[in-house]
C-alpha cells in the first residue's frame, strides 16, 4: 500500500468508526422494539430545532455541550502525541473547577479582574494534579494510567471534603453557588443565543484549540514532544530530555483539563455537584480518538458530541428511545477507534479484492 | 466495646468480599498479560443483569430467583469481557483504551436495557440474600462471632473462591502456563503454550469473577441496579495493586480498603468528628504510597498491556 492510501485510512478510520457506531446503536434499538430511523431523525431535528426561523438557542447549547469536551479532548490529545495516556482529566478537571468555584464563591473582586483569575487558578490547579502522574512516571516509571485512576478518587473525595469545609453549599450534594460576577456568563451572549447558557467558555476552548495546535506544529518543544510519543529511545539518543518532557506534557495536559473544570463550573453549572466524578474525561478520550488527537479533529468530534448531547433530549420524548443510546454509541465509537486493526484489515482487504479484480481483466 | 468491634469487621466483611473477587478477576487477567481497567464495567454488568433478573422472576421463583440472579450476572460479565478480550488480543487494540470503552458501555447499556424494559433506571430487588447465623462454627470463641453471626453465604462462596483460585494459578501446570504468559509470552509460546488462549481464558476469568463481584454488591449491601457501582471497580484494581498481584496479599489489600469505607460510614455516624471523605480517599493514596514504594522492585506481570505479537522478540 502507498503512502496516500495510508492517510486516507487514518481519516476513513474515524469516520467509519462513527458510523459504526450509529449502526450498531441502530441495531440496538431493533432489538429492543424502537425505530432506529425516526429515533435518528428526532437526534437531529432536537439538535437543530428551531435553527431554520432564526432561534439560536439549541445552536448556543450545542456550543455550550462541545465547550468541555473540547478542552478535556484537547488534554488527552496533548498527552497522547508524547505516548501517554491521560485518563486523569476527569480528577484534574473536578479540582481545577473547584479552585475556580472556591474562589468565584469567595473573593470579593471587580468581574474584569475576579472571571480571569478564577480562570488561571483552575487551570494551575488542573497542572498540579497533572504534574504528579508525570513526576512519578519520569522518577519511578509508574504507569499514569494506574495513577491517574487513583488520583481521580482521590480527587473525588478530596473536593467533597474541602467543598464540605470552606464553601458548603444549601445541599449536602453540592457546593456553595458562585457570586454572578465571577460566571462566565455574559448577557449579551444569552441575548445573541436566545436565552442558552453558553458562556465565554468557548472562546477559552478557541484560543487554546490554537494554542494546542501552535505548540504541537509550530515549536521545537512541540516537536520534541511528539518524537518521544513516536519513539522515547531515539529521542533521548538525540539529546532531548525524555523525562522533563513527559512531565511538561502532562502538566499541559492537567492544565487544559482544569480549564475545562473553568469552563463547566464557572460557566454552566455556577457550583461543584459533590460525590460524582464528571463525565467529560471519558468522553474528552472518545474525543481525542476520534479527532485523531489533533487539535483541529477534536474541535470537529467534540461539535458532533455536542449535538447528539443536546438532540437527545427530543429524540428520547419524539421516539421513546432512552438518551443513553448516545452513551452506547459514543462507548462503540471508541470500541472501534481502539480496535481500528479491524476495521483497517477490512479496507485493505477491500482494496486488495478489488486489484486483483483490476489485475484479471487486464 | 466487643459489639462494637464485631460490628465493624463485619460491616467491614460485605466491602471486602464483592472487592476481593473483582481484585481476583483482575489479577487472572493481568497474570495473563492483559490489563483490564474494565473491571468497573464488568461489575455494573454482572450488577445489572443479576437485578433484572431477579426482578422479574422473584415473584415466580421465589428466593431461588436470588441464586440464579447470581450466576447469571457472573455469566453476563464473562460474556460481556469477550468484547475486551476480542479487541485486547486478537486486534491487539490498546488495552486501556478498549478498556474504557467496556466501562462507557457497561453502564450505558444497563441503564438503556433499565428504561427499556422496567421503564426507570434504578432497578430494585424486593430481597438479597439473607443473613444467617451457622449452626456450629459461631460458638467458636473469638472467630464465632466475628465470622459467623450475621453472615452472608457470598461472603464464604467467595473465601471459597480464593482457596480454590491460588490453588489453581499457583499448585496447577494450567496456573503456571497462565502466569508465563504475562510474564515471558514468547518462552511460553516456545514451550508450546497457546498465549492467545491462555490470554482468552484469563479475561474471560476477569469477567466471570468481577460480574460476581458486582451481582454480591446487589445482593447483599446495595439492593438496587442504577448502571454504576460507584467506583467499586477502580477501587478494587487498587487492591489488586496494592495486594502486588498476589492472591493474599490482594485479600489483605481488599479487607483493608473495606475496613477502610466501614470506618468512614461509621466516622460520619458516631460523634467522632472525623470526615468520612478522609477515609473514603484513604485507600487510593496509600496505593499511591505503595506504589513508589514498590517501583525499586519489580511489580506486576511484565508483559502486561503489550498485545501479543509472535514476530516480535
Amino acid at each position: 500500500m502507498n503512502k496516500l492510501n495510508k492517510r486516507y485510512l487514518t481519516i476513513i478510520i474515524p469516520i467509519l468508526s462513527v458510523l459504526l457506531g450509529f449502526l450498531v446503536g441502530a441495531i440496538i434499538m431493533l432489538i429492543s422494539g424502537k425505530d432506529p430511523i425516526n429515533a435518528y431523525l428526532w437526534l437531529f431535528k432536537g439538535a437543530f430545532k428551531g435553527m431554520l426561523s432564526g432561534n439560536l438557542a439549541r445552536l448556543g447549547d450545542m456550543i455550550l455541550a462541545s465547550t468541555p469536551l473540547i478542552l478535556t479532548g484537547l488534554s488527552v490529545a496533548f498527552a497522547f502525541r508524547t505516548g501517554l495516556f491521560n485518563i486523569g482529566v476527569t480528577g484534574q478537571m473536578l479540582f481545577g473547577g473547584f479552585v475556580a468555584v472556591l474562589i468565584g464563591a469567595t473573593v470579593d473582586l471587580p468581574r474584569l479582574i475576579l472571571v480571569p483569575l478564577a480562570v488561571l487558578a483552575a487551570m494551575l490547579m488542573g497542572a498540579v494534579w497533572g504534574i504528579i502522574p508525570g513526576l512519578l512516571k519520569a522518577k519511578y516509571r509508574i504507569h499514569e494510567v494506574v495513577v491517574t485512576i487513583m488520583m481521580n478518587y482521590t480527587a473525588l473525595w478530596l473536593v467533597q471534603y474541602f467543598s464540605k469545609l470552606i464553601i458548603p453549599g444549601h445541599f449536602d450534594t453540592e457546593s456553595q453557588p458562585i457570586k454572578e460576577s465571577a460566571s462566565l456568563r455574559t448577557e449579551w451572549m444569552t441575548d445573541v443565543f436566545d436565552g442558552s447558557s453558553v458562556n465565554m467558555g468557548i472562546f477559552l476552548a478557541l484560543i487554546a484549540v490554537l494554542v494546542v495546535w501552535f505548540i504541537l506544529e509550530k515549536t521545537a518543544f512541540g516537536f520534541e514532544l511528539k518524537a518521544v510519543g513516536f519513539n522515547p529511545e531515539a529521542s533521548k539518543y538525540a539529546g532531548m530530555k525524555v523525562n522533563r518532557n513527559i512531565i511538561l506534557s502532562m502538566m499541559i495536559a492537567g492544565g487544559l483539563a482544569g480549564l475545562a473544570g473553568a469552563a463547566y463550573y464557572i460557566g454552566y453549572t455556577d457550583h461543584i455537584p459533590l460525590g460524582r466524578l464528571p463525565s467529560y474525561g471519558p468522553d474528552g478520550i472518545a474525543v481525542a480518538l476520534l479527532g485523531l488527537n489533533a487539535p483541529v479533529g477534536v474541535l470537529f468530534s467534540s461539535l458532533l458530541f455536542g449535538l447528539m448531547s443536546v438532540g437527545k433530549g427530543l429524540m428520547s420524548i419524539r421516539a421513546k428511545v432512552p438518551e443513553e443510546l448516545v452513551q452506547i454509541i459514543i462507548g462503540i465509537i471508541i470500541y472501534f477507534a481502539a480496535a481500528n486493526l479491524l476495521i483497517r484489515n477490512w479496507i485493505v482487504k477491500l482494496i486488495n479484492r478489488r486489484k486483483v479484480k483490476v489485475n484479471s481483466n487486464d | 466495646m466487643i459489639d462494637f468491634i464485631t460490628n465493624v469487621f463485619q460491616d467491614a466483611l460485605y466491602y471486602t468480599a464483592p472487592l476481593l473477587i473483582t481484585a481476583l478477576g483482575g489479577l487472572f487477567s493481568e497474570r495473563s498479560g492483559v490489563v483490564n481497567i474494565g473491571l468497573e464495567g464488568l461489575m455494573v454488568i454482572g450488577n445489572f443483569v443479576a437485578a433484572l433478573f431477579i426482578v422479574l422472576t422473584y415473584d415466580s421463583m421465589g428466593y431461588s430467583a436470588i441464586w440464579l440472579g447470581l450466576l447469571l450476572g457472573t455469566l453476563a460479565g464473562g460474556i460481556f469481557s469477550l468484547l475486551h478480550a476480542y479487541a485486547s488480543i486478537t486486534l491487539k487494540a490498546n488495552q486501556v483504551i478498549s478498556g474504557t470503552a467496556i466501562i462507557m458501555l457497561a453502564s450505558a447499556i444497563s441503564v438503556y436495557v433499565a428504561r427499556a424494559v422496567i421503564g426507570t433506571q434504578n432497578v430494585q430487588i424486593k430481597i438479597g440474600v439473607t443473613r444467617g447465623v451457622v449452626p456450629v462454627l459461631s460458638q467458636i470463641p473469638i472467630i464465632g462471632p466475628l465470622l459467623f453471626t450475621k453472615a452472608y453465604l457470598t461472603t464464604f462462596i467467595i473465601l471459597l473462591l480464593l482457596l480454590i483460585l491460588w490453588f489453581l494459578l499457583y499448585k496447577t501446570p494450567f496456573g503456571l502456563r497462565l502466569r508465563a504468559c504475562g510474564e515471558h509470552p514468547h518462552a511460553a509460546d516456545s514451550m508450546g503454550i497457546n498465549v492467545i488462549k491462555m490470554r482468552y481464558i484469563g479475561v474471560i476469568m476477569s469477567g466471570l469473577l468481577a460480574g460476581l463481584g458486582g451481582a454480591t454488591v446487589l445482593v447483599t449491601y446495595s439492593g438496587q441496579a442504577s448502571g454504576s457501582v460507584n467506583g467499586l471497580g477502580f477501587l478494587a484494581l487498587a487492591a489488586l495493586i496494592f495486594g502486588k498481584w498476589h492472591p493474599w496479599k490482594v485479600l489483605f489489600a481488599s479487607f483493608f480498603f473495606g475496613f477502610m469505607k466501614t470506618a468512614g460510614t461509621i466516622a460520619r455516624l458516631s460523634s467522632l468528628n472525623i470526615p468520612q471523605e478522609i477515609f473514603q480517599a484513604f485507600p487510593y493514596i496509600m496505593t499511591l504510597v505503595a506504589l513508589v514504594l514498590f517501583s525499586k522492585n519489580a511489580t506486576g506481570p511484565k508483559a502486561a498491556g503489550e498485545p501479543y505479537d509472535p514476530g516480535k522478540r
